[in-house]
């Protein structure tokens, strides 16, 4: 029998006292210990003395401004943080993942969507072994011998279609924004041409994914996420 | 002393190059418009042509950019012309041509064709809009010719899609319009146009093509054709009043050629009339139809005739003008220099030459005496026609007193003379009978002081001449007293009389002046549309009627000058108009109250309230007659009524606006607080009975709080989105999109809705990339969908597709479903906020489709609903499409 391991350590900044209660009540009967931090100010102030194990942070605060928040928080510190906005935010929203934020969720949300969100977080934030071979459906893909298989044949994935898949598996489960995707594969001169990502990205899964079951979601304006049951 | 050998002073030649380059820099390069109602009319032509002129003149002629549409007779006409190459470049993946003003200046031709003033162009280039590239040219010193259509011009735009219900997106400020030194206008009928239509020499742009059915119907291109000549002469009118402000209108400016034609009874006037209209023709120019009636009424054969001559006039394009004089040159040329006509038109004089003497010459004689600088066509009959029936050309032309004087002293004495031979044997009471005859002679030629002079004149000459004793005045037997009182009240009477009759001919003649004068306004005011276009016309009228200028002031909390005023108001005549305005009281020149002013001060009276003040200045040195003054106040009276008119109209539409506004009020509050309502009455009895209910009851309890939070997120969402875009607040990110990407994510979100209906969708898999708004675009996807579930009975199919519209350049979404569908008089006003079909079960604001087209046209795409073949309904979602640059492969 191993020790139960330790409680992560939850921040919550959000000055509405009522989500603080709630994502309180939902967090704590899932297992996390919950701080609450009311203003950007606190909040920085508490994760700079507690270190929780994430963050979840909404973006409209009274006081600095969630993106504000973010941009000190990502100074001295690589703590996972998620966001909580409003629909119709998309802006807000890139400009928070592009700086810094590992995933986001629309407000309102439900409790089991935030679990899910937060479990694959923490696990990205525990340092794992560097993983050789990740499989999804009947695909399986060798990081080590770069090689791309289903049902056991190769798939023959361009240089770009595999920059792509394995930077999406390395975030698996949370979203990359576009702007990420294009500039880690294309270089950042090649950040606006979006074109080229749905491009490469419909090849990709006419490739990889079988029909009816998709593994990239498509976060309408932002990014991909890379999901699956695993 | 050696030169050094690296001289740095520049050579003479240099010099004096460099001299001449700053010299014809200085220069501002002159402007030519070639401006048209509407495309097709032929100003490329006609530039084109203009152009080779210059060519053939030997100047440095170079065509910018022409657009021939490939219009063979265009075409023809470019050859032999130097072309600039256009200057092409690649943008967003699309190869563009434009103009390259780079290398027009550097090419520096004398002059230079750059069609189509109001493009706008590609991206990337120097200038947003042509006609900046001209101005630079321009001041570069280039000679430019241009075309235009009147719909591009701003002020005009409004009016053009009032008429033609097409919005004009490209227009040019008229304050650049005016830049033009030269306009020349390119007139064509709307028959002519409509043949040039027909086959085929009018060139579409595949826009324009959708409305070329509107545009160019017959009702609309008499309405543009109007708008152009307006314009233009408008712009003539502007420069020509400046100068009548300072000239006395005793002469035609020959601004136009403009006709005049004397109509009588005779049939030779309808040749007469013919012969004008070709003459008109020819020159293009307008015409007058002037009858004169005389005092004495024509009888009735006469008058029916005359009428008939003036209804062809009418009917061949004249602008028929009656005036009443009994000097029919003199009224021909009085009426000529009122209109401003330059040509009278007149017929050959058939009448004997002893009659042209009784009446100081032939009417040709006496038009060339008074015409002064009107041109005068004397036109035979063409056949000989009936014997004219001799109109009041009888009386004599009124002359200058001294002139009449002479007269009567010249024909006294030749009478005298005569009776002083005649005497021995006629006796001296004959001699008196004589005297009287001449007296009423020239009581029908002379005014009334020349005749009383001769009546007193004439019976002291009898007297004292003949009636004996002779040589003496003194009258010695009383039947020649009697004699003499009888002659010499008698011709005092006929003196008199003759006065009268003139006088009354006068009176006649100005109130027949008048009430042309108002006639002329009122036909005015009812042709215009707005109070704008009738204030302008009226002013116009005023000026043009009293040489005079005039400006117009509103009342609205204070007293605005209306723009279309000829001359600025100043602090000084500001402080009349107002007093005028408080006590609605002319005032100002000619009248009592502050009489110093330059203007004369009318108000606007209806009911009591002025509703403004108009001014009317005219020259110093100048004045306004009592009747001038008189008419001046008709006139205010009659504006008076449009702008009472106008108020009416505006506050009618404003209450109608705030009805309007106030039901819509009504009906969001109703909806509103019906729709908040109805979740939360669920929500808060469903978490009431949670803690008491059994397992079983808890679960439904669940469900029915999670769908009533779905719908109250739902329509919190839709009057978020509604706001956003209301406040104009939404803005759109156009990024690449994957159709396929956009339905999965869309898909994704209703999933749980769609449930109870078979859904299929069908995306082609090779549907190219399009630019939109990703997040908006899923939503309109969404709720499209989510509109399709919620308003059609369940189990009902939904089909999605979507695909590529080639031939328009656009992408398409379609969902359709098997419901009621939608009646036609609906479908107009589907898309308004607040709308719900007839159909729709409970829920819902009507707000989804209003939010929909919202998105999608803040996306530069439309949304039509139609009918599904075999039922049910079909939204259709267009967005533009391009094709998107290349992609490397690797």
């Amino acid at each position: 029998m191993t020790a139960p391991a330790p409680k992560p350590d939850l921040l919550v900044i959000d000055d509405e006292v009522q989500i603080r209660r709630l994502l309180r009540l939902t967090l704590e009967s899932a297992g996390y210990r919950v701080r609450e931090a009311e203003t950007g100010a606190l909040g920085l102030n508490e994760a700079a003395v507690a270190r929780p194990d994430a963050v979840i942070l909404d973006l409209s605060l009274p006081d600095l401004g969630g993106l504000e928040v973010l941009r000190h928080l990502r100074e001295w510190s690589q703590v996972p943080v998620l966001i909580l906005s409003v629909r119709g935010g998309e802006t807000d929203k890139i400009a928070a993942l592009d700086a810094g934020a590992d995933d986001y969720l629309t407000k309102p949300f439900g409790g089991g969507e935030l679990l899910a969100r937060l479990r694959v977080l923490l696990r990205r934030a525990q340092p794992a072994g560097e993983v050789s071979i990740v499989r999804f459906g009947d695909v399986e893909v060798d990081f080590t011998k770069r090689t791309v298989t289903r049902e056991g044949a190769d798939l023959h994935l361009t240089v770009k279609e595999y920059a792509l898949l394995r930077l999406l598996l390395q975030h698996r489960g949370k979203v990359v924004t576009h702007r990420q995707l294009l500039r880690e594969v294309w270089g950042p001169q090649h950040e606006a041409d979006t074109h080229y990502l749905r491009v490469h990205m419909a090849n990709l899964r006419k490739k990889i994914e079988p029909a009816d079951t998709p593994f990239i979601k498509t976060e309408s304006g932002i990014g991909y996420r890379f999901t699956d049951a695993g | 002393m050696p030169e050094p050998a690296n001289d740095l002073r520049p050579s003479p030649d240099a010099l004096l190059a460099a001299l001449q380059r700053d010299e014809s820099r200085a220069r501002r390069g002159r402007l030519k418009v070639f401006f048209g109602m509407c495309p097709g009319v032929g100003k490329t032509y006609a530039m084109l042509r203009a152009a080779r002129e210059e060519l053939r003149t030997g100047i440095d002629v170079l065509v910018g950019i022409v657009e021939t549409h490939r219009r063979a007779e265009t075409e023809a006409l470019l050859e032999g012309l130097p072309v600039l190459p256009r200057r092409t470049f690649t943008h967003a993946g699309i190869t563009l041509t434009e103009f390259d003003l780079e290398a027009a200046l550097a090419r520096r031709p004398r002059l230079i064709l750059v069609d189509e003033f109001a493009h706008t162009n590609a991206p990337g280039s120097r200038h947003p809009k042509r006609y900046q590239d001209v101005i630079e040219l321009l001041d570069a010193g280039l000679d430019v010719y241009t075309t235009l259509n009147v719909q591009h011009l701003e002020s005009r735009a409004d009016a053009v899609r009032q008429i033609t219900g097409v919005a004009v997106r490209e227009t040019v400020p008229d304050s650049v319009f005016e830049l033009a030194d030269q306009i020349e206008l390119i007139d064509l009928t709307p028959e002519a146009l409509r043949e040039r239509l027909a086959e085929g020499k009018v060139y579409l742009a595949d826009r324009a093509a959708l409305a070329a059915d509107n545009f160019f119907k017959d009702t609309h291109l008499t309405a543009l054709r109007e708008l152009a000549l307006r314009f233009v002469a408008e712009r003539v009118d502007k420069r020509l009043r400046e100068l009548r402000a300072t000239s006395p209108l005793k002469t035609v400016w020959r601004s136009g050629e403009r006709l005049l034609v004397g109509v009588g009874p005779s049939p030779s006037s309808t040749q007469l009339i013919r012969w004008t209209r070709r003459m008109a023709a020819a020159q293009g120019a307008a015409w007058l139809a002037v009858s004169v009636e005389p005092s004495r009424p024509l009888d009735a054969e006469a008058q029916r005739r005359i009428e008939q001559n003036l209804t062809l006039a009418r009917e061949l394009g004249a602008e028929v003008v009656i005036t009443r004089d009994d000097d029919i040159a003199a009224a021909l040329v009085r009426t000529a220099l009122q209109n401003n006509a330059t040509q009278i038109v007149v017929g050959k004089s058939r009448s004997s030459p002893w009659l042209d003497f009784f009446r100081g010459g032939s009417l040709v004689d006496r038009l060339l005496r008074q015409s002064g600088p009107i041109d005068l066509y004397a036109v035979p009959a063409e056949r000989a026609a009936e014997k004219p029936i001799a109109w009041l050309d009888w009386l004599p032309a009124e002359r200058s007193p001294a002139r009449e004087y002479g007269e009567v002293a010249v024909t006294l004495g030749v009478v005298t003379a005569a009776c002083w031979f005649l005497t021995p044997f006629a006796g001296y009471l004959s001699v008196g009978m004589i005297y009287l005859f001449a007296m009423i002679a020239l009581s029908l030629r002379v005014g009334r002081g020349p005749v009383l002079a001769a009546g007193v004149a004439s019976a002291l000459l009898w007297d004292f001449l003949f009636i004996p004793p002779l040589f003496t005045f003194a009258i010695s037997k009383l039947e020649d007293g009697m004699m003499f009182a009888t002659y010499f009240a008698v011709a005092l009477a006929a003196g008199h009389l003759t006065a009268r009759i003139r006088a009354a001919a006068r009176h006649e003649r100005l109130r027949e002046e008048r009430a042309t004068a108002l006639f002329h306004l009122t036909e005015a005011l009812s042709a215009a549309r707005t109070l704008d276009d009738a204030v302008f016309a009226a002013l116009r009228q005023i000026d043009r009627l009293f040489a005079a200028q005039s400006a117009l002031l509103l009342a609205g909390d204070s007293l605005t000058p209306h723009f279309a005023g000829s001359f600025a108001i100043s602090e000084k005549e500001r402080g009349v108009a107002d007093w005028v305005w408080r006590n609605r009281k002319r005032a100002g020149r000619f009248t009592d109250t502050l009489p110093a002013s330059e203007g004369f001060h009318v108000p606007l009276v209806r009911d009591d309230t002025c509703v403004g003040v108009l001014v009317v200045r005219v020259a110093p040195e100048a004045a306004l007659t009592l009747a001038q003054r008189d008419l001046i106040e008709s006139f205010a009276a009659q504006l008076a009524l449009n702008v009472e008119r106008e108020h009416l109209r505006a506050a009618g539409e404003r209450e109608k606006l705030l009805a309007e506004s106030e039901k819509l009020h009504r009906a969001l509050l109703d909806a509103v607080s019906h729709e908040l309502k109805t979740p939360l009455a669920v929500l808060s009895s469903a978490l009431e009975t949670l803690a008491t209910a059994d397992e079983a009851t808890r679960a439904a309890l669940l469900g029915e709080s999670r769908t009533a939070t779905g719908r109250l997120t739902r329509l919190v969402n839709n009057l978020l989105d509604q706001t956003r875009l209301e406040a104009g607040a939404l803005r759109t990110r156009l990024d690449w999109c994957d159709a396929h990407d956009l339905i999965a994510a869309a898909l994704d979100g209703v999933r749980d809705s769609l449930a109870g209906h078979p859904f299929e969708s069908d995306v082609p898999a090779d549907i190219p990339l399009f630019r939109a708004d990703a997040a908006l675009m899923e939503q309109v996807i969404a709720n499209l969908l989510l509109n399709a579930a919620l308003h059609t009975p369940a189990a009902t199919p939904i089909f999605l597709t979507a695909g590529l519209d080639q031939a328009r350049r656009r992408i398409f979404f379609t969902v359709a479903d098997r419901g009621p569908g939608f009646p036609l008089e609906m479908r107009e006003r589907l898309f308004q906020k607040f709308q719900r079909g007839d159909a729709a079960r409970a829920g819902g604001l009507g707000l989804g489709l209003s939010i929909i087209r919202g998105f999608v046209v803040a996306q530069g795409g439309e949304i039509v609903v139609g009918e599904n073949p075999g039922g049910g309904a079909v939204f259709t979602v267009y967005l533009p499409y391009e094709p998107h640059g290349n992609v490397p492969g690797e």
